[in-house]
């Protein structure tokens, strides 16, 4: 790793602070705001949101279901009624809109624990410890469904971080800050991005849920890509972006195709070039100059700039 | 890592490729497996709920519940008296359902059960609406060794707080045979009629309750199918079923005979050499 060169130091110069922070910004007030919501009734005893991120009823009139723990409420055998189908046919379509993994970026109050775990990483220079592949996930999240199928209960609802951490917010933590912490150094001293970008099968579903989704981050200026790197240092998962950055040599149009992207809009911020903003999935034509590139063209870009 | 090797020949790049993704699947299924099995062990703990902990009005049976309940706690916001909990990971509950102790806060057994109907998913039976259809378990008279009723005394207050009173506890009356002239008023449960709210056993003013609500299969024995009740067969048929010239066998406990028509139940007096010696008699001075 290049020294401690912070990410996106270019980009503050080049667009300002705010400029540079901005998805950041407007994510974190998303996760606060939504758990203030939760908590605003426990706490203040002012009803808008009752219940947690399960299932929640928002006014009493709008259900919401997390999908995933219904999904494997149903491969334990039970029959759910009306309220948990409706809100989870709202969740799915919200989320398939949006992008599946906006859950992640946007809403799950894990992803602050390993967001810090991830800082706190790179300001100690914990290099790379243990791989972890990321398929790993989808493995986890089939085994999830198995075992709910196997032991006629809602098996990952038992040990699950997300659900234990929003409902231990809520309704009193118990032991549950134990499973934030071995979250937390999980992520710091085991494997990087472990939890939430290789291990956690509720990003897994929702990655699934985002196997077409329209709302992506798209490369649209990646003609102007100066290989600062920044984008690569700060997304979640980093594999996501060379794809669509770099593929203008072998006709791979720009949007973020992969589902695992969690729309955090973190490499917009940081890229001093404005390469990457927010687009729709079917605006993904390869416009660059003649369209297909010499593979020197890149590179030749990068030199210019 | 596509490129074609230029030397000698190797295996083919996509059978080298292959065997990489093999390889990495079966390790990833292997953690996985691990991880998975030792969850089922502990979903399977998880599985049987303690018998102090009591499940909300309507709740499906154990098995189906732990499906069934997606663990939002909108019946613990609704309960209107603080009665139910969600489990926290480091109790012996299934994670994230919720649950109630009888002996720290009773259901009160509200007339619209708000807990039921706020269930989003059923696990809470929706077709419960007369609370008094409840079956969270059934209270059982645990200790009759210490229960002050059985002791002879009148504390009663199990009968009195039992929202059902008369119903589903009773007050039997019974001739108290240690002193041969009281009556004791033994509390009965009937298991038709309790709905398991757990009053009583909150109620119970011994240190540890002598009454206690139980899950119902812990807590109900069952007749043989083939078993028939004398009494009630007479009532059907409207005669005795055994003849009534039948000499009647009172099959009492040593000491015991039966005066008809006269005292009923006497205890014999026992015989004197077995009593201790009195005080200040010859015997006792000898």
């Amino acid at each position: 790793m290049a020294a401690l060169k912070r990410p996106g130091a270019e980009a503050i110069v080049a667009k300002g602070w705010f400029a540079a922070h901005k998805w950041l910004i407007v994510r974190r007030v998303s996760q606060a705001g939504v758990l203030a919501l939760f908590l605003l009734g426990p706490l203040a005893g002012v009803w808008i949101v009752k219940g947690n991120l399960n299932f929640s009823y928002t006014l009493n009139v709008l259900p919401l279901t997390d999908p995933y723990v219904l999904l494997q409420s149903l491969a334990g055998g039970a029959t759910p009624e009306g309220k948990a189908l409706i809100g989870a046919a709202i969740v799915l379509v919200f989320y398939f809109l949006v992008g599946g993994r906006v859950y992640c970026s946007w809403v799950c109050p894990v992803n602050l624990v390993t967001d810090v775990a991830h800082w706190l990483r790179r300001r100690l220079g914990i290099g790379r410890t243990v791989r972890i592949p990321r398929k790993l996930r989808y493995y986890a999240l089939a085994a999830t469904l198995a075992l709910a199928a196997a032991t006629g209960t809602v098996a990952w609802e038992l040990v699950n971080p997300v659900s234990m951490v929003h409902r231990g917010l809520i309704f009193g933590i118990g032991a549950a800050w134990a499973v934030v912490l071995a979250v937390f150094l999980f992520d710091l001293l085991f494997a990087e991005r472990g939890w939430c970008g290789h291990v956690c099968p509720v990003g897994a579903f929702y990655s699934v849920v985002a196997l077409k989704s329209p709302l992506r981050v798209t490369a649209a200026r990646r003609a102007d890509c100066n290989d600062c790197m920044d984008c690569y240092a700060v997304c979640p998962e980093m594999h996501v972006i060379k794809p669509a950055l770099k593929g203008a040599a072998r006709g791979v149009g720009p949007v973020i195709l992969s589902p695992n992207c969690t729309n955090c809009g973190r490499c917009i911020d940081v890229c001093s070039k404005d390469v990457f903003r927010f687009g729709l999935r079917y605006d993904n034509r390869v416009t660059e100059s003649a369209g297909r590139m010499p593979a020197g063209a890149v590179a030749a870009c990068s030199d210019r700039a | 890592m596509n490129d074609a090797p230029k030397t000698a020949p190797a295996p083919a790049p996509d059978s080298a490729a292959r065997r990489q993704f093999v390889l990495d699947a079966a390790k990833m299924a292997c953690g996985i497996g691990f991880a998975a099995g030792g969850l089922a062990l502990y979903a399977k703990q998880s599985k049987a709920l303690p018998p102090d902990a009591l499940r909300p009005p309507g709740a499906l049976a154990e098995t189906a519940f732990q499906s069934a309940c997606i663990r939002c706690g909108l019946c613990v916001r609704d309960c209107p008296y603080k009665t139910l909990d969600l489990a926290k990971p480091e109790s012996n509950v299934a994670t994230g359902t919720p649950y109630f102790n009888a002996r720290t806060v009773p259901c009160e057994m509200c007339e619209d059960i708000p807990c039921v109907k706020a269930c989003p998913t059923g696990a809470l039976e929706h077709s419960l609406t007369d609370i008094r259809k409840a079956k969270m378990g059934l209270a059982v008279i645990v200790d009759q060794e210490t229960c002050l009723n059985y002791l002879g005394m009148r504390c009663d207050v199990c009968h009195r707080v039992c929202p059902l009173i008369d119903k589903a506890i009773t007050l039997d009356p019974e001739h108290n045979t240690r002193t041969g002239k009281h009556t004791r008023f033994i509390p009965v449960v009937h298991s038709e009629h309790c709905t398991g709210c757990g009053k009583c056993e909150k109620a119970c003013v011994l240190e540890e309750a002598a009454i206690k609500v139980l899950p119902f299969a812990l807590a109900k024995g069952a007749l043989g199918k083939h078993y028939r009740l004398g009494w009630k067969e007479k009532e059907r048929s409207g005669e005795s079923l055994v003849p009534a010239d039948t000499p009647h066998q009172y099959n009492l406990p040593e000491g015991y005979r039966y005066e008809l028509g006269g005292r009923g139940l006497v205890r014999d007096e026992p015989a004197l050499s077995t009593l201790p010696p009195a005080p200040g008699t010859a015997k006792g001075a000898r």
